[in-house]
């Protein structure tokens, strides 16, 4: 890639003030570095991305609202986890973590294990138990 | 307590590392020299285990390796501390910057609050510097931005004790003991043989193997995976290839880049003509990542295109096959 074809598309990383830092080659030949704003390919990718877990979200969302399954799953996704990162967050067999999606179980849960729960997630055991309805 | 320390971002958070802690103790190496010494260049395909619910693709090798071959090859001793208990972690940190000495911590990166949105996903193998503390804020040299910038006690503590794959359970790392000068001539000729090797190797998961593999499967997915699941898979071989940092084929490039330093240190002009052909590649995997988006833009459409999508993979797995081959027999 030529110095001077270096990306400048826009993207996420503007807001965040970031550019990335890319090896290109100068009109001699030789290697350099320059800095890129974003590039579109990459863009639609982290987008797409995003979309993928805004919908698992608002999937658990409505399955959480229809009692089949429990919050922990929408939290979960909230927080872009998946079974193994939040079982191993929690500290708990994944079986065990799955066990809790049942709305059934997780109405027995322990104040001590909600706890657990809650503070992975950030938020009170309230929360936990309740989740915002729209 | 602040250590003068010289901040220099670089193009991946490894090698920014290790090349700036290399500064930091007198010795100058570019990120591409750190980077070609330490065999960073791969490709790795590893279907059976899933991160946000698509196969892991890599393009460099695994975390840690970069400094450790690099480290070896140059004659440096890095010595390397893993914790279970933050409060150790903690305190061996500020013993370190009290001696003012700066560490590399590995961290993950869903926690760390300077990153927009969209890079914060559970990846535990990002590389940071911290090279003091004021109060309760430690300053951190992140490679991949252009200043340096803080995190407060807590914050710190939580990339430092991701959980999941790779987590890095509080790892840091700093080197420990030099050579007099680097000995970079037979440095730079073992990490090009080793990458040579790698990039060829008769197991199916690593090298140009694992390029065909992954060519193979992507003209099944549409079928087997239905369009959007197809999509998705397609959309992460990118962000992959394009992780935060890279830019474009990123680690491509930054291999050629050392190519052409490697070939003024070792005073061989034919690795020059290496690493002209190793920017061509990255140019491929360029178009390659173009052609794909095309593909995934519409995330729900028709899955067309995966025929040539496939078939242009394996293009690059024929000219990355020769061009490994050619090289080990040049140096």
């Amino acid at each position: 890639m030529k110095k001077k074809e270096v990306p400048q598309d826009k993207s996420q990383l503007q807001k965040a003030n970031i550019k990335d830092m890319v090896y290109a080659v100068d009109e001699n030949g030789n290697y350099v570095t320059e800095l890129s704003t974003g590039w579109e390919p990459k863009t639609i990718a982290l987008d797409n991305a995003m979309k993928e877990i805004e919908e698992r979200v608002e999937d658990a969302r409505q399955r959480v609202l229809n009692n089949e399954t429990s919050p922990i799953e929408y939290y979960m996704e909230l927080h872009k986890m998946d079974l193994p990162i939040l079982a191993s967050y929690v500290g708990l067999w994944q079986w065990k973590v799955k066990r809790h999606f049942k709305p059934s179980v997780f109405k027995k849960l322990s104040t001590k294990i909600l706890q657990k729960y809650a503070d992975v997630f950030e938020i009170g055991i309230d929360e936990l138990q309740h989740i915002k309805n729209s | 307590m602040q250590i003068d320390f010289t901040h220099k971002q670089s193009a991946h958070c490894e090698n920014g590392v290790v090349s700036n802690l290399m500064r930091h103790n007198g010795f100058e190496v570019s990120e591409p020299m750190v980077f070609g010494i330490g065999s960073g260049l791969l490709f790795s395909y590893l279907p059976f285990i899933k991160v946000n619910y698509a196969p892991v693709f890599t393009y460099r090798a695994m975390p840690g390796f970069v400094f450790n071959r690099f480290a070896k090859r140059v004659g440096v001793k890095v010595k390397r501390e893993k914790f279970s208990d933050p409060k150790k972690a903690k305190a061996r940190l500020d013993e370190n910057l009290a001696k003012d000495n700066p560490v590399g911590l590995q961290v993950g990166v869903y926690n760390l609050i300077y990153f927009p949105d969209e890079y914060r996903f559970h990846f535990n193998a990002h590389n940071m510097v911290v090279y003091g503390k004021e109060g309760d804020d430690y300053l951190i040299s992140d490679p991949v931005m252009a200043d340096v910038t803080t995190l407060t006690d807590k914050q710190l503590e939580k990339v430092r004790f991701a959980k999941g794959a790779f987590a890095p359970k509080g790892h840091m790392y700093y080197p420990i003991s030099f050579p007099e000068k680097l000995e970079l001539k037979s440095a730079i000729v073992k990490g090009i043989k080793h990458t040579c090797r790698d990039m060829v190797a008769p197991a199916p998961i690593v090298g140009v193997r694992a390029m065909r593999w992954v060519a193979k499967n992507i003209k099944s997915w549409p079928k087997k995976l239905g369009a959007k699941k197809a999509n998705h898979y397609l959309g992460q071989i990118v962000r992959m290839q394009e992780e935060i940092g890279t830019g474009g084929g990123g680690f491509r490039y930054i291999y050629a880049a050392f190519l052409q330093e490697a070939s003024e240190v070792l005073e061989n002009e034919s690795l020059k003509d290496f690493s002209k052909e190793m920017t061509q590649i990255g140019d491929s995997w360029r178009d390659f990542a173009l052609e794909a988006s095309r593909i995934y833009k519409n995330r729900n459409g028709e899955a067309v295109g995966y025929e040539s999508i496939s078939n242009q993979l394996n293009e690059i797995a024929n000219r990355e096959e020769a061009f490994f081959k050619a090289l080990r027999k040049a140096v």
